[in-house]
């Protein structure tokens, strides 16, 4: 029942109301548990409401902590991948 | 186009080396219940199963929010199915489970108006759609759906909607977990907890929990690296005689949680106890709705006399949710029981464990 694929937000109307785009697909979701939502911004949808807005600077934080624990032991770059 | 935020976490390279600190990491056996019905899916669709090295084992919890739904909702729902001028309206996973003698789904097909909805927002345009008749809402669901039915209940209250109704089985995580603890045979060395649980409820709630029982407890995301990265920290832990409460999905869940939406649940629902399938009641485990919105109570509107009702017999779903059993050692598993014909809850929603080994095991 948990959609776990955020997705971005693409249209905002008056109502606390917008459209969201999941790979392609657009659905209604209403905005109205997330503060100050914004074009573009990413959230978690779950039954038509978005629950939650990522924080881009928190998710690159956590990408780059990820790559140290994963890589650190060998002694490999942790930014091999980029 | 890449998925943002989600092709990253599933960076074969990256879950590779997360497998290797496993192993390297990984001495004591180690027991770890992934709470949440989409991690065990997640778990198995991702093979994660196969690459833990044998001193870890997975235990699905009781996260699935149709497994943990009581056979008396369950008949509840097809006696309302089952009324005049009704039109139930439900998330799809439910159609299926079987209570006395029929499903929703059969239901359906001997005509009542079961309509499955994508939110709890689409029944309240089928209520305004269909003024002369009752629209009742199934809800089930942990604190990641909660706060959205409270928030069609508040729309219905603003817009004076008079026949629009919910019937509430919502469940909160906490007191479950605490259940678990405390339950004879059941051993759990670490807890994997649901992102978007606690995306809602935010970490701080289960400080006490974890202060008390000291007891490995990581915060995942469902993509497997989110996963493998969880597993990791919960075994460093456990390795090194810790038991704390960690964060490996930050980029949802902070420690305040969604505040607006916790608002928005607490508005309308009060904390009430709830029978659990398999597991029996647990006060202050449930939500009702409180008197400022009790004529949104399908059990009161309809005049609902809920009555305790038996499993289905044979069937292991209450051992099964709190780990003492895997549904291989169910003897229906496979043999009577199905997708296509399924005894018990845990097989017929999607996240249901003995839905999950049949898919991807045994
Ligand atoms: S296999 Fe079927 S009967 Fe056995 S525990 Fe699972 S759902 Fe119940």
């Amino acid at each position: 029942m948990c959609l776990a694929i955020p997705s971005k937000i693409v249209e905002i109307n008056e109502a606390g109301l917008g459209i969201i785009d999941v790979d392609g697909v657009k659905r209604d979701c209403s905005l109205l548990m997330i503060d100050s939502p914004q074009i573009g911004d990413y959230v978690i949808v779950h039954a038509g409401f978005a629950l939650h807005k990522i924080d881009e600077v928190e998710a690159g934080k956590m990408l780059d902590t990820l790559r140290e624990v994963a890589f650190y032991s060998q002694g490999l770059e942790p930014d091999k991948k980029e | 186009m890449a998925l943002k935020h989600v092709e990253e976490y599933r960076d074969s390279e990256i879950a590779k080396k997360l497998i290797e600190r496993i192993h390297e990491t990984s001495t004591k056996d180690f027991k770890v219940m992934e709470v949440c019905g989409t991690h065990t899916m997640s778990i198995f669709k991702n093979g994660i199963r196969d690459v833990l090295p044998d001193t870890v084992s997975l235990i699905s919890g009781p996260g699935c929010p149709v497994c943990v739904t009581a056979q008396k909702d369950i008949c509840a729902f097809i006696d309302i199915a089952r009324m005049e001028n009704t039109i139930v309206t439900l998330f799809g996973d439910l159609m299926k489970v079987p209570g006395g003698d029929s499903t929703l789904m059969l239901e359906r097909a001997n005509g009542a108006d079961v309509r499955i909805v994508y939110s709890a927002l689409d029944s309240i345009k089928i209520a305004q759609e269909n003024p002369d008749k009752k629209v009742v809402f199934l809800g089930v669901g942990f604190e990641t759906t909660a706060p959205t039915i409270a928030a069609s209940i508040q729309a219905a209250s603003k817009m004076g909607l008079k026949n629009f109704f919910v019937y509430t089985a919502h469940k909160l995580v906490p007191p479950a977990l605490e259940v678990l603890m405390n339950t004879e045979g059941v051993k759990i060395d670490g807890f994997l907890l649901p992102g978007h649980v606690l995306l809602i409820s935010g970490t701080d709630e289960y400080v006490p929990f974890v202060e008390k029982y000291k007891i490995p407890t990581v915060v995942g995301g469902f993509e497997p690296v989110d996963i493998l990265h969880a597993m990791l920290m919960m075994i460093q832990q456990f390795e090194e005689g810790k038991g704390t409460l960690e964060n490996a999905y930050q980029r949802a869940v902070s420690a305040e949680g969604n505040v607006i939406a916790k608002n928005a649940m607490y508005d309308v629902f009060e904390t009430s106890t709830a029978i659990w399938r398999g597991i029996g009641p647990i006060p202050e485990s449930g939500l009702s709705i409180n008197d400022k919105y009790k004529e949104f109570d399908a059990s009161i509107a309809l005049g609902l006399d809920v009555k305790e009702v038996d499993e289905p017999k044979g069937c292991a779903c209450g051992a099964i949710l709190t780990g003492l059993m895997s549904p291989p050692d169910c003897k229906l598993f496979k043999k009577v029981c199905t997708p296509i014909n399924p005894i018990g809850p845990c097989m017929v929603s999607n996240e249901g464990t003995c839905a999950a080994f049949y898919k991807y095991h045994v």
